[in-house]
Parts: structure tokens; sequence; C-alpha cells
């Protein structure tokens, strides 16, 4: 083969796609890291108080100052703990919480790979993240890790019963697993005034999933000191803050795609359709942030046999018939979307 | 070419990390290399064009049957000295059985390959233009209908059976019930009384 036959082929395409996984990794991680700021301004403010304002103007240096102090800080292995495994935790969550950004559509056509089954793929990388918080608990080798970790493995995997029967009724609205395809069939209307019951179920099982309050009980710190990553330090634990915070985002993002039209206006109408995509779903991530932040400053924690109650008994029958009823409305009124092809 | 070498990847992956199920000394890590194997089988699925399929293996398999199985092991209070004592005895028991199961796939793969009408194993209807989620749709809720719903059944007895061999109601027991909680009216439990000075209630 040619140098440039290859160049072409194989190079090329690589240092494109490198590119733009660049282009979507730097912001986000800009983004995580203003998102701890914006918490803490947030949160602040319900509370009366100034929070983070000394590092730069209006403390808007504050993350890197964290971020620096981390990464100087000296990591502690403990002696009884599975090193290699113990290393490979945050690591887990940290990648996780990035290569789901590999499908979600920022505007029209401008997704990193735009696969047919992109909302299975969601769901499939957010259900391994348990790993990285069970795989930490255990190799931790120390009791709080260890409960922390058991409690966040039941939560999340209940938690995401309710989460797959909400998006089978979002896909039963669609008629494809594709993201993109997704956010075009709200071009009418977004899918939360249509299905707002389930809206609700997604935003507080998204909650549950990524381990927020009310639902933080894996790292209730009252009891279990910090949870599954008590023994974690300086770069490991930045690891681990930063997976959190960035599925908080993707959260967000999904919510953003399933129930309010993605990169869509809310009217397709002059003003609104003037400011692009990108930005659209930029505030709508930034709104249902808002949300978690907010239920954050205002919700106490719930007790955990209440939290696996509200999954089991409420969430799932609730959605279980919610998906029977959008089917049986769907057929009833014969508006069952056509299978898109291709 | 890069499909070739994703597929040695992943399916010299899949077969190191499956050796390492039955060989790793501690129970955890095999199952960990379990959820290695079943990701890779999952890559190798995707590489074929059967992504749904791969999606579901790893929602299905990784994201909940691995994890109740990493949650079991884990609590486990394990002797390795003890667990390594029968590897001998039940040696041959387990090479007689992977024996037959390779057998087995022998035979599978054997008509699939050399009888006449061996395109009736094949893919039963054409797929064209359509996504494989389409395509499995259409046959499993039309001509496999009442086996998917034979399968469903068994699972649901399956979790019945679970449920009834663990249950044990134990008197005594105070539990939090939420519709009470909920029915409560301030009337019925507060009483707004007015005190008299040096009278008390």
């Amino acid at each position: 083969m040619e140098f440039s036959e290859f160049l072409d082929t194989y190079l090329l395409p690589t240092a494109i796609i490198v590119a733009q996984i660049f282009a979507i990794i730097v912001p986000l991680l800009v983004a995580v890291a203003y998102l701890t700021y914006f918490e803490r301004k947030v949160i602040a403010s319900m509370q009366l108080r100034k929070g983070p304002n000394v590092v730069g103007p209006f403390g808007l240096l504050q993350p890197l100052a964290d971020g620096a102090k981390l990464f100087i800080k000296e990591t502690i292995l403990p002696s009884g703990a599975n090193k290699i495994l113990f290393a490979m935790a945050p690591m887990l969550t940290f990648i996780l919480s990035l290569i789901a950004w590999a499908v979600i559509p920022f505007d029209a056509g401008m997704v990193l790979a735009d696969i047919n089954v992109g909302i299975l793929y969601l769901f499939a990388i957010s259900s391994l993240g348990v790993y990285g918080v069970i795989m930490a608990g255990w190799a931790s080798n120390s009791k709080y890790a260890f409960l922390g970790a058991l409690r966040s493995a039941a939560q999340m995997v209940s938690y995401e019963v309710s989460i797959g029967f909400v998006i089978i009724t979002v896909l039963l609205c669609v008629g494809s697993l594709n993201l993109s395809a997704i956010v075009e069939a709200q071009k009418t209307v977004w899918f939360a005034i249509p299905l707002l019951p389930m809206f609700v179920i997604f935003f507080v099982s998204a909650l549950a999933e990524t381990n927020r309050a009310p639902f933080d009980l894996p790292e209730g710190e009252s009891e279990l000191v910090a949870g599954y990553f008590v023994e974690y330090s300086s770069m490991t634990f930045a690891l681990f803050f930063l997976g959190e915070y960035a599925n908080m985002i993707l959260m967000s993002g999904m919510t953003a795609v399933l129930f309010l039209g993605g990169w869509l206006p809310p009217i397709d109408i002059a003003p609104f359709n003037w400011i692009p995509g990108p930005i659209w779903f930029f505030i709508k991530i930034s709104l249902v942030l808002f949300c978690f932040l907010w239920v954050r400053a205002t919700f106490p924690r719930y007790r955990y046999d209440q939290l696996m109650r509200l999954g089991w008994k409420v969430f799932l029958p609730l959605s279980l018939a919610w998906v029977v009823i959008t089917a049986g409305v769907l057929v009833a009124f014969d508006i069952v979307p056509t299978p898109l092809s291709g | 070419m890069v499909q070739a070498i994703a597929f040695y990847a992943f399916a010299f992956v899949t077969i190191a990390a499956g050796v390492m199920v039955v060989s790793s000394r501690n129970p955890v890590h095999s199952v960990l290399y379990l959820i290695l194997a079943f990701f890779n089988a999952a890559g190798l699925f995707v590489l074929i064009g059967a992504e749904f399929i791969a999606m579901i293996l790893v929602v299905v398999y990784v994201g909940a049957v691995a994890v109740l199985f990493l949650f079991v092991v884990m609590m486990l209070d394990i002797n390795f000295v003890e667990l390594r004592q029968g590897f001998m005895q039940y040696l041959p028991i387990g090479a007689l059985l992977g024996l037959i199961l390779l057998v087995e796939l022998f035979f599978v793969i054997g008509i699939w390959s050399f009888s006449e009408d061996g395109s009736m194993l094949a893919a039963v209807i054409p797929i064209q233009n359509i996504t494989n989620t389409h395509a499995l749709g259409n046959v499993l809720y039309t001509k496999y209908v009442y086996l998917f719903q034979a399968a469903g059944l068994i699972l649901l007895i399956a979790m019945i059976g679970a449920i009834v061999l663990t249950l044990r109601s134990r008197p005594g027991v105070r539990k939090q019930k939420i519709a009470d909680q909920l029915s409560r009216r301030s009337e019925d439990v507060l009483d707004v009384v007015k005190v008299k000075e040096g009278e008390g209630v």
C-alpha cells in the first residue's frame, strides 16, 4: 500500500475523529469544572451565603485552584487494598462518563457517532457506571467504602429499571432508537408535555442514578464518612469527582434529548430559530442541571428503605402502566410512528 | 483490515478473559473477568452488525446480571486454600462437560455448513434497508410470538419462585405504612389547648 493511500484511508479519518473527540471532551471538562463552581454559587445564594468569591473575580478561578490542589496532593494506596482494582475504579468511572458523549447529538448532524441504537448505547454505558463504584468499594478493603458500594449498587440497579421503561415509552412515540431521530420527532411538541409523568420519573431516577441528593446515600457523609470513595485521595478522588459531575451533565443531556427537544428551539419562529442548535442544547442542559442543584439545596436525604420503596413500588408500576397506556393510545388512534429505514 | 484487527483483538480478549474466569484465584476477579468477556462478546456482535444484540448483552448481562453476581460474591466469606482443594476432584467431570459442549458445537456448525438445505438455518428474512431492531421486532412479535410469550412466562415463574423461596413473614416487625401516614389529618392527632397559667393541661 502506498503511503499516501494509507494516509487517506486511515490516518486522516483517525486524525479527524481524534480532533472531534477533543472538541467534545475539552468543553465537557471545562463544563464539569464550572459546574462545581455553579453548584457552590447556586446553593450559596439559596442559603443566603456568598459562595466562593476569593480566588479570581467572583471566585471564577476557584475550580482551577481546587484542581491544582488535588493534583499536587499525594496519592495514597491503602496497604490492605487490592491495588490494581483500586487504581482501576476511578479511571473506569471517569472513562465511562466520557465515552457516553459519543452519541449525543448537539445539532442536526452534529454528532460524533450517529449509531442506530444510540439510546441503547447510552443506557448500556450508564448501567456500567455501577462497576466503578462497586470496584472502588470492594478494592478499598474498608467497611465504610464497602457499605457505600453495596448501597450504590442496589440503588443504581433499581432505578435503571424505571429509566428503561421511560426510554421505552419515548421510543414508542418515535419509532427509532437513534438519538437524532428522537430529537427530530419532537418538532411539533416536546415529549415533556404529552409524557409529563414520565419526564418527572426520569428526572427523579436520574437523580438516583447519579447518586445525587436526595438519593446520595452511597456517600451519606453523616453515616458512611464519604461512602465508596472514602479511601481515595488526590487525583484518584478527583477522577471520581469529575466522573460524577460529568455523569450529571450527561443525564441532563439525556433529559434534554428525550424530553426537551434537544437542539430544537421551543417555538420554530423568528427570534427563537436565529439562535443556533448547540446553544439551545446548552441552555436546556443548564436548566436541568440547575434543577439538580435546586433539589440538593431543598430536600433532605431519603432513608434507604424509602428509596427502595420509591423505586420498586412507585416508579416501576407507574412507568410500566404508562408504557402500556402509551402503546394502547398509539394503536387505538392509529398514530404508531412508521419505522424509519436506514 | 481494521475489522480484522478489531475482530482478533475482541476474540483474543474474550477467550483470555474466559480462561481467567476459570483460573483466577479470587472469585471477585473471576466475575470481573466474566464481565470483560461479556463486554468483548458485545464488541464481536457489533462487528457482525448485530448492534441491538450487542447493546442488550451489555445492558442485561453486564449491567444487571453480573452486578448481582458481584454483589453476592463480594460478600462471601471465602477461604482461598479450601477453595482450591476440590480442584483435582472436580477436574474430570468439568473436562467431560467441556468435551460434550465442544462436540455439540461441532455438530451444530457441521450441520450448518454441510447440510443440503442449510439455508433454513440462516437468517429468516433477508435484511434490507431496515435496522436490526426493526428486523428483530418483525420476527419476534409475529412468527415467534408464542415462544416469546412462553419465555416471558418462564421468567415470571422463576421470579415468583425466587420470591416464594426467600419470603418469610416475621411477626412483630414494625413496618412503615405510607398510606396510613399520608391519610393522617392534623385534626385527628393534634389538639390545640389553651393552657391556663399555673394549672397545666
